[in-house]
């Protein structure tokens, strides 16, 4: 009880450590992340991985000698694919989510704070591109630029970025009324450190949690894509497009090992990042007690 | 009232035209015209394929090209589609019915299980009850939906073999049951991605809600346990709820492609896969229009419903 003003700042950062340490389910998922992206990085050097060369004596073969889940209808190595995949996967969904992050969170800064002209573009812009099923733009422009990884991260993270723009849009409005906003304007602070030291520190929460939101959104958005088809493109791997075989009929009911590892790899990874972003916000928000 | 719904139409106008104009600036990009077939054709000639260029209106700028697109929109012709030469509209309207039955039944269902669920895991927070219907949702919003469509066909279709695999009706057999059976797996399937949110929402607010200080007089008073749940609870808590349910639609019929795919429902989504597959620019501008359309119209539903909801809304504004 005897804390001095000069430690408080240091336990508010452990005040939200411990909540998020204590969210079971959010530690949990951040395992499990953090050992998948352990597994895409060093896998494959360790055990040699080569998820694009056709093993020409086992086209679609169970998990067995060689193939430890199998091949697909081409031969290529499922396990590979899977942890090659994986990687794609898992970097689509951040990046995209990074990209909505650098143009949302701007747009929404000037609309917030600027207001006027740039308050009903922003806002107006960001209805128009909320009222529309997404998939479907996300669909069009792919089709219309070429599938490829890249395509798909940047349509992807373009196409995210209202959640970002209307999250800070909303805390820029709350900010810029309050009294040390003003004073900071009255002793001469121009607009840019103004922003900086204010407006982002107190935006930084909620924007983390929408991020990692985001970034759950983008990897299922990709994986969608993938399926239909129109993602990555084999003989790149993502966990979608090893899903694509699923289409088939005779693929989907004899031969599961094809179909049925990536999507449990895909709904582990998406709850995982959930998880995280549900410990975080608990962690953030200071009316939840925490719990011995 | 009167004057809010006004508003808010215009409101959709803009945003109608916002998005026409995306789409089509995005159509634009695409490589590929009306005369791709005819270039192939070793017998046109430059200046045959030139006049048909003129007379389609394709050499005039962006611009008029889209306000002629706008102007036969307005006048109900949606244009010819590329890949059969029927017109689009009439193609459309046609898969227009299976989405919107696919869609509104799972919104339905949606509404149906997660808001009772929510209520009850609201009235007794943090029990098994709670944990293990939070926990459900949760696991079906972070699975993608064509992956539980998947599973969906492997175990009800394949295996057990009670349900069919794909498509809106046995072949020739156009009954109302045939249909019903064929529905009753995709639509489960994009009802479970849907859930999660639904219940987060409605758990959310009637938790609010509950602590409020007109709960404890009406219980005070001696009202009724359930009554006091949903006159007094749900009514209050339900304005969130519908929003959530309005920031849905668009998502409703995104998830609709993907289910559409998978169990080859015959409606828009579909379409529009095959249409992007095939380079169909108006078909693909019509479906947008249509599909903007629809998620406009149910906007404005909802946002008359919140005017019924709260009073205070229909005021200030």
């Amino acid at each position: 009880m005897s804390e001095t003003t000069a430690v408080k700042k240091d336990s508010y950062y452990r005040d939200v450590l411990k909540k998020f340490t204590a969210h079971k389910l959010a530690m949990l998922g951040l395992a499990v992340i953090a050992l998948e992206v352990i597994l895409v990085v060093i896998l494959p050097k360790i055990m040699q991985l080569d998820p694009y060369t056709s093993d020409i004596q086992a086209f679609g073969a169970a998990p067995g000698a060689g193939h430890l889940l199998g091949t697909d209808d081409t031969g290529r190595d499922i396990f590979a694919r899977l942890v090659y995949g994986g990687r794609v996967s898992l970097l689509v969904g951040l990046l995209s989510a990074i990209i909505s992050l650098c143009i949302g969170v701007p747009l929404g800064l000037l609309a917030g704070y600027y207001k006027g002209i740039w308050e009903t573009l922003v806002m107006r812009a960001a209805d128009i591109f909320m009222s529309f099923p997404s998939m479907i733009l996300i669909l069009v422009l792919v089709s219309v630029i070429g599938p490829s990884v890249w395509t798909v991260t940047l349509v992807i993270g373009v196409l995210g970025w209202t959640d970002f723009a209307k999250l800070i849009y909303g805390n820029v409005l709350s900010i810029r009324e309050k009294e040390y906003v003003e004073s900071a304007k009255a002793v001469g602070t121009k607009d840019l450190p103004l922003l900086v030291k204010y407006v982002i520190p107190n935006a930084f929460a909620p924007i983390l949690i929408n991020f990692t939101f985001r970034t759950a959104q983008a990897i299922i958005q990709e994986s969608a894509l993938s399926f239909l088809g129109m993602g990555v493109q084999p003989p790149q791997a993502s966990w979608g497009n090893i899903l694509y075989a699923a289409q088939s009929i005779t693929v989907l009911s004899s031969k599961p090992w094809l179909w049925v590892p990536p999507g449990i790899l895909l709904v582990l990874t998406v709850s995982s990042i959930n998880f995280i972003g549900d410990g975080i916000r608990d962690a953030l928000d200071s009316k939840v007690k925490i719990k011995k | 009232m009167f004057k809010y719904i006004v508003k808010r139409l215009l409101g959709v106008f803009l945003t109608f035209f916002g998005i026409t104009v995306l789409v089509y600036l995005i159509s634009e990009m695409a490589p590929g015209s009306p005369l791709e077939m005819l270039m192939a054709d070793p017998m046109a000639t430059e200046e045959t394929m030139e006049a048909l260029r003129e007379q389609m209106g394709l050499n005039d700028p962006a611009i008029v090209q889209y306000f002629h697109w706008l102007a036969a929109l307005l006048q109900r012709n949606l244009g010819i589609s590329y890949r059969n030469g029927l017109p689009v509209l009439q193609q459309v309207l046609e898969k227009l019915g299976p989405t919107l039955i696919l869609t509104l039944s799972s919104t339905l269902l949606s509404v149906l299980i997660a808001v009772p669920l929510g209520i009850m895991s609201a009235y007794k927070p943090y029990s098994a009850w709670d944990y293990i219907s939070s926990g459900i949702a949760f696991v079906g919003a972070s699975t993608p939906t064509f992956f539980t469509g998947l599973i969906a066909i492997y175990i009800f279709a394949v295996k057990l073999q009670v349900l069919p695999m794909g498509g809106m009706y046995d072949p020739g057999i156009h009954t109302a049951s045939s249909a019903l059976q064929h529905l009753i797996l995709p639509c489960l399937v994009l009802t479970i991605f849907n859930i999660g949110s639904i219940l987060r929402q409605t758990r959310g607010s009637m938790m609010e809600v509950f602590n409020e200080d007109y709960i404890r007089t009406a219980r005070a008073k001696g009202i009724i346990e359930p009554r006091v749940v949903i006159v007094h609870g749900l009514r209050n808590s339900l304005i969130p709820v519908v929003t959530v349910l309005s920031t849905m639609i668009p998502f409703m019929f995104g998830g609709a492609v993907v289910a559409e795919q998978v169990f080859s429902w015959p409606g828009l989504g579909s379409l529009m896969v095959q249409s992007i597959n095939s380079r169909d620019y108006p078909m693909i501008m019509g479906i947008t229009v249509v599909i903007a359309i629809a998620v406009l119209i149910g906007n404005v539903l909802t946002d008359i419903v919140y005017g019924i909801l709260d009073p205070k809304i229909r005021e200030s504004r």
